[in-house]
This record gives structure tokens, C-alpha cells and sequence, in this order.
């Protein structure tokens, strides 16, 4: 599979990170010889092969409706780069 | 305008009413200071995982089996990935491919027409913290307690046609996820929340025309609005030979119009795949059973038996169930006096129901109980009190009394039925109003209601009115 | 008293050592955290916190003395760097996490810490558990005790590395696609991944969470059979976690071997397996027929096809997962940026290494529109043939048998230049996980530079005590996993 500089920039932009326009070439080849190897997938005859998702086909518990959490802000917001008035700051965001 | 035709789908998140979130055990309660009702889970902390609640399980199912849905016994949380600061994960925990309730619908009446719209799906997920952008000097606050609260986002099928018919069609649905006690339907704070898809193409041609989606109308008076400005807004386009971007836009109620949302994000790649975290969610033959007996005797079937079996007009029952609680008071209230049942409707969606909302109360903070409400109506019937003086008897159980043979004594209010009382006012009145006498052996019958008048003003609205009535004609021949 | 070097310790004796009172828990923490000093040179660890450790074990010594100790209780242990520690950083080796302290401890450290272990310190690792080598960690590469040029294996570098020079008598590792048994076969130890659902992941920072799981790198058989007996077990704060009874693992460790079928995959062996390694996996078989096991030839067609399948599920996954790192609630915030989508760009970029940044580049685009069928959707069906291909095996054999790694530890540098080249490593180890199969590496010898040679053993599910049973009737009757790097 062959990806384009443009590939990569919208790639990395769902990912949120930057690529520099002058290295994207180079990562286009890299993740291409990545993605040609993983082409090698196609060797293997899956027609009506359901998809695993999870090993054992396990399935979901559930719990009880109870809180059984409580106030930890002050714990949890001395991890953060930026609080105010208990509140998680990011630039401005326009809607 | 005839010449084209509306395509409406509604999609409507439901805030499910559990006590704790769908995913963590933190509260779920509306209004608490920010971030403190959002643990480890909610927050994303490196090293934590979901759990999931059941009691969002069993609203699900509530709701779709109230539509008459297919439930979908396996369903899968899938990760729908995006960026945004509310978005502690970089991905909502959702359903795509296959979603707990499937194919179901909703009937809704529109000035008396009665349609079926369908409703595709409606699959659980969880919500998005929330951006508090004032007050912050050129940032952006974010609060998550809202993050992880269970929702329901229910879609319809694009079988709506017109602006009416969407508000009918959210008002159902409100007034069913609340009967169900699954959401308290409060829009102001957010737990009702539609958005509508909208598009508009030529009656002649079958291809749907290209959508428009409307986000976040919090109210039913918004949504008429919004919509109807909407569909103008298309077909003016249309009709100058433009086209119509599918995008996304928000109704702006000050300036009554829908406005494009600035940013080119139109263009989601939301990269949907099984959540690995959570395995298949698996609903027992048992369980949907257990849910199904477990179900309130719906609003439409109530209704309808409130028709048959207490003789009501169709409109007085959908107005009783309306609210659960109401419909329960409303049998509490008959189940002593079933005979009287249309004089207890009309007192519940009249006299009561005034009361209640004047004061902004609910049923259950009734001062009224349907005891009292019973007592009260036993004796209209059994002619001791009139329409007026019963309503003044309810004025004095509102403000606290509890024993209407009471009120009736100390207020003096019984009726006055004793032919021989009743001739001597009505004779006073005939003496008194000779003209309007006069007007009425001329031929203006309309005066007969000013004479019943005069003879009610007189016995202070005690004596019997069909007893006035009678004895009036026979003296005025 | 210090622990000789002489032979190697094994936290069995040691146990019985601070039972019987011969040194105290105060002196081996002590030993240890000297060990650690002088051996830095390693890098096998990121943090090391001598306070804290030496202040549990006074504790373990107290609950020594009156009480009734565990197995475990007042010896010291190192985690991987990947499980949360209340009050100690988990950096996941990387720099988006380089300050990071959580607020809670993973359920793995709890329950170790419930057994009387002490924490030494956090071990080094690939950044995100993402490689092979430990060459992609934020705070440098780790070198392996037996020869310092050379990579002890990845992502749990840093633990076996601590473990095979000796300055840690045990540490627990995760393994997604190899991650313990590539490293414990470079470095001559023993390391297992248990079946996926048997340890929980609460706390385990995830990287692929359909394929991750914790497990002990350890001397021994035994040794792991005690480590996993107290990591294991149902955790109601994890969904995928299984609700299913703990065995005593250390009961059936001497059982006697006759009468079980061991199947060899014959892909395993076809392709062009390093000489050496081959030699030293025939040699450890033909140890196993004479303590009473027949082997069977079995096939694993889809076995080979698990790189490709791995190297887009595993990235997909991570690609999500890593999602959450973006400045806003901890971890790594760039100094300069003017938006939000400029936040989050550079501190993603800056916060994360190359090897990270491609693979959630390579997850984005298996995940994305118009290619999710043909990735994901694909590797995932892959998938299920390479689970179906062991379920048909196991019908023949009671374990499968085979190298762990293609080869014994490269040189440092030797395969940076090329990821693809990197992720051959994993050809024999990740269907394991791809299929939540358990399986164990042990050592079966050292090649003509002295370096160790790892034989895997892959049960079905559940099945560690049979794993364990056999690894341990193995080193009863050889002394492969008693050699250690001469040069520590």
C-alpha cells in the first residue's frame, strides 16, 4: 500500500500529532513498507470467518447501580497542567 | 411550497436516570460543584477501565419494548475516537453495527391524524463532560461531571414530514421515557436533548434530498421554530438554483435562525471498532422476561382502557397519562366511585392541574389527596354541593383542610334542594326583574341564564341548579 | 548477611531464609537496593525509591515476627514500569509520562503488596510497551547482564534485565506480543503470560487491550508459580477479567510428565531457524521424551500470518488507548502553543517517541474510513483461523513446544533503522496472545557466544499448571536456568 504526503498529513492530523511537511515523505515510505508487510494478511482465506474480538468469545458483566465513588478533586487536579476554579483550562475553544 | 416536500429524522439523547454513571460508580446528580463527581474513570487516568451498569441495561430494554422493538439480546460497545477537551478518553464508549434495541415505533396524533413513525434504533453510550467558555479569560473551563452519565440516543426513521409532527413526535417520546421512569425529561438541565436531520426535495422525485442537521434544540417550542426556518431556508436555496451542504448547524433562538458551525470539522472519521475493554453484552431470554413483567401498563394501552372502562372521552385519558403519576392518582382517586369517573377527570386536568402548575408542583406534592379529591366528588354527586360551592370546598383542601363534611359545615356550603326554598328565590327574582321578565315572554331566551343567575346569586350559589332551571321554565311557561 | 552470587536465588529460599530468620527483610532490601547502585549501569531501572523500600520492609519484617508471613512477604520485588504506584511515578518509559504519579495503585501491585512484597523500584521499558529491544525508551536504552552490547528483549527489558544480573530476584513484566517471554529468553529466564482474563489489567497502563496481560519474569518455575498465584484471580474492576477459580499452582509442580503429548508445529520448525537455536529446542525435547512426554507433529497454518495480523490490531488498539495523552488532565503539556489543536499536536508529538508515533499513526489509518475492512476487520478474522488452528492442535497434543525467539539477543542498534525487521521478533510469540493462549518461556542452553536460548511452551486456556508443571520437571532434571552472565 502505497501512501502519499497527503495521506500522512490527514492521518496525522486524526491522530493529532504533527508531521513537518519536509519529513513526509520519508514517513510515507516508512509506513508504507510497514503496511505492504502487513499486506501479507491477504494469504489467508477469511470468507465467512466471523471477526475475534475478544479471546473466548468472553462476555459482559455487569455491576450493581451504586455510587460508590466520591469527591477526589483536589487528589485527581494536582495531576493537572492547568486548573481553575476546579475547573481543567485548554485554550479557548469556539463553537 | 407544495411543490416540495420536507424529509425530517430526529435523533434524541435520553439521560437515563440511574444513580450512578454507565461506565464508573461516581453520582450522576445535576448541578454538583465541577469535577467532583468525576473519578478515576470519568477523568481517563492512565491504567483504568470501564464497567458496565445494568440498571442502563434494563432502561434500554424498557424503552424498547415500550416502542414494541426488536431488543437485540447481543450488543456491542464500540469506540467512536475523536479530540475534544469534554472527551476525556479521545473516544466515547458507544454502539454502531449493532445497537440493544432495534427496529420499533412510535405513534404520534397530529391534530387528530394518527401516524406510525418509526424508530430505527436507539443504542446506550456515554456522555461528554462539559465547556464552560466564560468566565475563564480567553480559556476554556472543562467539567466533567457530566462525563460517563448514561445515555439513550434514540433515531427515528426520516418519516417525519412536517414541523408539527416533529414537536408531536418529541413530545411523545418525552412524555413516554418519563411514564417509563427512565429519564426526568428535564430539557433546561439537559436531559432531553434532540437534534434533527432535515432535508427537502421536489414532491415528484424519490431521492432524498441532502440533510442539514440542526444540534442541540433544547426546548419544543425551539424545535418548530428551527425547523421551520430550516425548511425555508432550503427551498430558498433550492429555488435560486444552490445547493445544500450536508453540515452540521446550530438554531439560534435570539435571532430565530439556524447558523452554520464555524470549522471545517464537518468531515469525521470516527474509526468505529469493538470496544476491546468491554466483551459482547449478552441480555438473557430470562432477563427480558423479567423486564417485560416488570413493565407499567403503557400509556396507550391505559388510555385506551380508561375509554372503555370508565367511559372517558379519548382526549381526557392521553391528557391523564400524560404523567404516570397523574394517571395513578387519577384511578386512586375512581376506585371508590368508578361512576364518577369523567367528573374526576375533569377536576384532575382542570382545577388540579392549573393549581399545580401556577405553583410549579407535581402531583405527588398534591395537598389534595385522591381520598379527599373522592370525598369531594361523592358529594357533588350526591347533590350536596354544587360545581361552584365544590370549588370552593377544594380551595379550603388545598389551603389544608382535611375533612370536606367539615368545610361543607362550617362554611355553610350544603346545597339547597328543598323545592319549597328554591320557589320562594325564584319567585323574589321574577318579582325583582320584571323588565328582563318581559324580554323573555318577548322571546330573548338569552335572558333565562341572567334569571338563573340572579336566583344562584341569591342562595349564594347553593341552590341546585337543575331544580332553578325547572322551576324557572315552569313559572315563565 | 548478603545473598551469595554464587548460585542463583530464588524467592523460595529466600522465603525460607527470612522465615527461618537468617537475615532479615531490612538486610536483603538493603543488599538489593546496593545491587542496584552498582549495577546502574544497566539501566535496567527508571525509578528507585530506597525510603519507601526499606520502610515496607521493616514492616515486613515486623509482620514476620509476629504473625503469619506468605510466601512472599519481605521480598523484594521490582514492577515494570507500566503499573500504576500510588505515590511513586509510572512513566510506561516515556516522556508524556516522565512526571506523571498515579493516584492509585494497579490491582497486579496491590495484591503483591497484600502478600508482603517489597517494591524496590519501576523497571525500564519500550516506551508504551511498544518494541522488542528496550531501545525505544524515553530514559535510554537497557543492556543485557550478559553482554552489555546486546539487548536483553522487549518491552520488559528492564525487568529481565534486573533479574539476570541479579539485582532483583524477580519483577513482573506484560506481555501484548512477546513482551516477557522474548526478553526472559534473551536474558536466561523464566517468564510467563498467562491466559488472557487471568491477571487483571486494572492499573496496567494499556497499550493493546485485547492482548495484553501481566505475568511474572522470574528464576524459576516455581518462583512464577508463586509470583502468578498471587497476581491472579477475578477483578470486578475489570470487565474482561475471568470469574474462575485460582489453582495452587506451586501443588502441581512436581507431578510426574508421563503420558503427556507434546506438539511440535511444524511451521515453527520449516523456516530457517537459527542453527543454534534449533540445536538447543531439539536437545531440551529430547531431555522432555526422556522424563516421559511423546511428541506429535502438529500444524499451525495461520501461525506465521500472526505478525501482520498482530501488527495491525495491536497498533489499532494503541492508537485508541494513547488517545487519552493530551495535555489537558496530566502528563506532558508543550510549553508553546497557540490553539487547542496546537496543544494537543505538540504535546502528543513531543510527549511521544518515534516507535509510538508510528504505530498510532499505522493504528489510525488501519482504523480509518474506506480501510477498515481490509485491516482491521481482516486481522481480526485472521484472528479467529490462528485461535481455530491451536483449538484443532490441542485436540492432538496437551502443549505445544517450539523457540521462543528466532533468534538469541542482537546487538544494541542492530534493527532501529528498521521497524519491520524489529517485528520478526515476535514470529513465534505474539499467535499466543492473538489467541489469549498462556505460555512460557524458559531457558534451554546458551549459544556459541554464551548467550541464552529461550523454548516456549503454549498451553490452552487456563491450562498455566500444566505449563508450569512441565518447566519445572525441566530445570529439576537440567541447570539451564541456573547459569547466569559471568560478568556481573
Amino acid at each position: 500500500m502505497s501512501l502519499t504526503p497527503e495521506d500522512i498529513l490527514k492521518i496525522a492530523h486524526l491522530a493529532r500529532l504533527e508531521v513537518p511537511e519536509e519529513e513526509s515523505s520519508d514517513y510515507a515510505r516508512e509506513l508504507s513498507a510497514i503496511l505492504d508487510f502487513v499486506e501479507q494478511m491477504n494469504e489467508a482465506d477469511t470468507r465467512d470467518i466471523l471477526p475475534l474480538s475478544h479471546p473466548q468469545d468472553a462476555t459482559l458483566r455487569m455491576r450493581e447501580d451504586k455510587i460508590n465513588e466520591s469527591d477526589q478533586r483536589e487528589y485527581y487536579q494536582s495531576l493537572a497542567p492547568e486548573t481553575e476554579g476546579g475547573h481543567y483550562l485548554v485554550p479557548k475553544v469556539i463553537e | 411550497m407544495s411543490d416540495w416536500e420536507t424529509v425530517i429524522g430526529l435523533e434524541v439523547h435520553v439521560q437515563l436516570k440511574t444513580a450512578s454513571k454507565i461506565f464508573s460508580g461516581a453520582a450522576t446528580d445535576y448541578g454538583s460543584e465541577p469535577n467532583t463527581q468525576a473519578c478515576a474513570v470519568d477523568i481517563a487516568l492512565p491504567g483504568v477501565l470501564p464497567v458496565m451498569n445494568q440498571e442502563a441495561a434494563r432502561m434500554a430494554v424498557v424503552f424498547g419494548l415500550a416502542i414494541g422493538a426488536k431488543i437485540n439480546q447481543r450488543s456491542i460497545f464500540a469506540r467512536k475516537n475523536y479530540f475534544y477537551p469534554d472527551l476525556p478518553k479521545g473516544y466515547q464508549i458507544s454502539q454502531y453495527e449493532l445497537p440493544i434495541v432495534a427496529e420499533g415505533q412510535l405513534e404520534i396524533n397530529v391534530d387528530g391524524q394518527l401516524r406510525s413513525i418509526g424508530i430505527t434504533r436507539a443504542h446506550l453510550e456515554e456522555d461528554a463532560g462539559k465547556s464552560v467558555h466564560e468566565g475563564f479569560h480567553g480559556a476554556t473551563g472543562i467539567d466533567l461531571n457530566r462525563a460517563g452519565t448514561p445515555l439513550l440516543e434514540i433515531v427515528s426513521e426520516p418519516d417525519l414530514r412536517t414541523s408539527a409532527e416533529a414537536v408531536a413526535y418529541l413530545k411523545k417520546l418525552h412524555s413516554l421515557v418519563r411514564y417509563l421512569g427512565i429519564c426526568d425529561g428535564n430539557m433546561q438541565e439537559g436531559s432531553f436533548r434532540c437534534d434533527a436531520n432535515i432535508s427537502v426535495k421536489p414532491r415528484s422525485t424519490s431521492t432524498l434530498g441532502t440533510r442539514a442537521e440542526i444540534k442541540n434544540i433544547n426546548s419544543f417550542r425551539f424545535v418548530e421554530r428551527a425547523i421551520t426556518f430550516e425548511i425555508e431556508r432550503q427551498i430558498d436555496l433550492l429555488e435560486e438554483g444552490g445547493s445544500v451542504i450536508q453540515e452540521t448547524r446550530l438554531y439560534d433562538a435570539d435571532r430565530d435562525e439556524t447558523r452554520s458551525m464555524r470549522g471545517k470539522e464537518e468531515a469525521h472519521d470516527y474509526r468505529y471498532f469493538p470496544d476491546p475493554d468491554l466483551p459482547p453484552l449478552l441480555l438473557s431470554d430470562q432477563f427480558l422476561d423479567q423486564v417485560a413483567a416488570s413493565l407499567p401498563e403503557l400509556p396507550e394501552a391505559r388510555s385506551a382502557r380508561f375509554v372503555s372502562e370508565y367511559k372517558l372521552d379519548p382526549g381526557e385519558a392521553t391528557k391523564l397519562v400524560d404523567d404516570r403519576a397523574v394517571a395513578d392518582f387519577f384511578e386512586a382517586t375512581v376506585k371508590d366511585s368508578p361512576k364518577e369517573a369523567k367528573r374526576v377527570a375533569n377536576w384532575i386536568n382542570g382545577e388540579m392541574a392549573a393549581r399545580l402548575n401556577r405553583q410549579n408542583l407535581t402531583i405527588s406534592d398534591s395537598p389534595v389527596t385522591p381520598d379527599l379529591l373522592n370525598r369531594l366528588i361523592q358529594r357533588i354527586a350526591d347533590g350536596t354541593l354544587s360545581g361552584n360551592t365544590a370549588k370552593e370546598v377544594f380551595s379550603a383542601l388545598w389551603e389544608g383542610e382535611r375533612d370536606v363534611d367539615q368545610v361543607i359545615d362550617d362554611k355553610g356550603l350544603k346545597q339547597i334542594t328543598d323545592s319549597g326554598t328554591i320557589e320562594s328565590i325564584v319567585d323574589e327574582v321574577l318579582n325583582g326583574f320584571v323588565d328582563q321578565v318581559e324580554q323573555y315572554k318577548g322571546g330573548n331566551t338569552k335572558v333565562f341564564g341572567f334569571l338563573v343567575g340572579q336566583v344562584m346569586k341569591r342562595s349564594q350559589g347553593k341552590a341546585n341548579p337543575k331544580q332553578v332551571n325547572e322551576l324557572l321554565r315552569n313559572k315563565l311557561g | 548477611m548478603t545473598i551469595s552470587n554464587a548460585s542463583p536465588v530464588t524467592l523460595s529460599t529466600l522465603s525460607a531464609a527470612l522465615h527461618n530468620r537468617e537475615l532479615s527483610s531490612v538486610e536483603l532490601t538493603t543488599d538489593y537496593l546496593n545491587r542496584i547502585e552498582r549495577h546502574s549501569d544497566l539501566n535496567a531501572f527508571i525509578t528507585v525509591d530506597p525510603d519507601s523500600a526499606l520502610k515496607q520492609a521493616e514492616e515486613a519484617d515486623r509482620s514476620i515476627a509476629t504473625g503469619n508471613p506468605g510466601p512472599m512477604t519481605g521480598i523484594p520485588i521490582a514492577h515494570k514500569d507500566i503499573f500504576c504506584t500510588q505515590g511513586m511515578a509510572t512513566t510506561c518509559g516515556s516522556k508524556m509520562l516522565e512526571k506523571y504519579i498515579s493516584p492509585y495503585d494497579a490491582t497486579v501491585v496491590e495484591r503483591l503488596k497484600q502478600a508482603g512484597a517489597v517494591t524496590l523500584g519501576k523497571t525500564n521499558m519500550d516506551e508504551f510497551a511498544m518494541g522488542s529491544s528496550n531501545e525505544n525508551s524515553f530514559f535510554g536504552a537497557v543492556s543485557n547482564p550478559w553482554d552489555k552490547n546486546r539487548v536483553p528483549g522487549g518491552s520488559s527489558g528492564g525487568s529481565a534485565a534486573a533479574v539476570a544480573a541479579g539485582i532483583s530476584p524477580a519483577a513482573t513484566g506484560t506481555d501484548t506480543g512477546g513482551s516477557i517471554r522474548q526478553p526472559a529468553s534473551f536474558c536466561g529466564l523464566t517468564g510467563l503470560k498467562p491466559t488472557y482474563g487471568r491477571v487483571s489489567r486494572w492499573g496496567m497502563i494499556a497499550f493493546a487491550s485485547s492482548l495484553d496481560q501481566a505475568g511474572p519474569i522470574t528464576r524459576t518455575a516455581e518462583d512464577a508459580a508463586i509470583m502468578l498465584g498471587i497476581m491472579a484471580g477475578f477483578d470486578q474492576r475489570d470487565s474482561t477479567s475471568v470469574e474462575r477459580a485460582v489453582p495452587d499452582y506451586r501443588a502441581t509442580l512436581d507431578d510426574s510428565l508421563d503420558g503427556l503429548t507434546i506438539g511440535l508445529p511444524r511451521e515453527y520448525f520449516d523456516q530457517g531457524l537459527d542453527s543454534e537455536v534449533g540445536d538447543a529446542v531439539e536437545r531440551a525435547l529430547h531431555q522432555l521424551q526422556s522424563q516421559g512426554v511423546r511428541t506429535v507433529e502438529i500444524e499451525l497454518p495461520n501461525s506465521m500470518l500472526g505478525i501482520p495480523c498482530y501488527y495491525v490490531i495491536a497498533p489499532a488498539e494503541a492508537s485508541s488507548n494513547l488517545a487519552r495523552f493530551d495535555g489537558v488532565r496530566y502528563g506532558y503539556r508543550a510549553d508553546n502553543y497557540q490553539d487547542l489543536n496546537e496543544l494537543y499536536c505538540r504535546s502528543r508529538t513531543e510527549g511521544f517517541g518515534p516507535e509510538v508515533r508510528r504505530r498510532i499513526m499505522i493504528g489510525t489509518y488501519a482504523l480509518s474510513a474506506g480501510y477498515y475492512d481490509a485491516y482491521y476487520l481482516k486481522a481480526q478474522k485472521l484472528r479467529r483461523l490462528i485461535a481455530n488452528d491451536f483449538e484443532q492442535a490441542f485436540a492432538h497434543c496437551d502443549l505445544i513446544v517450539g523457540p521462543t525467539a528466532p533468534t538469541t539477543a542482537f546487538r544494541i542498534g542492530a534493527k532501529t533503522h528498521d521497524p519491520v525487521s524489529m517485528y520478526l521478533n515476535d514470529i513465534y510469540t505474539n499467535a499466543a496472545n492473538l489467541a489469549g493462549l498462556p505460555a512460557l518461556s524458559i531457558p534451554c542452553g546458551l549459544d556459541s557466544q554464551n548467550l541464552p536460548i529461550g523454548l516456549q511452551l503454549v498451553g490452552n486456556y487456563f491450562d498455566e499448571s500444566r505449563l508450569l508443571n512441565v518447566a519445572h520437571r525441566f530445570q529439576i532434571e537440567s541447570d539451564h536456568h541456573l547459569q547466569q552472565p559471568t560478568k556481573v
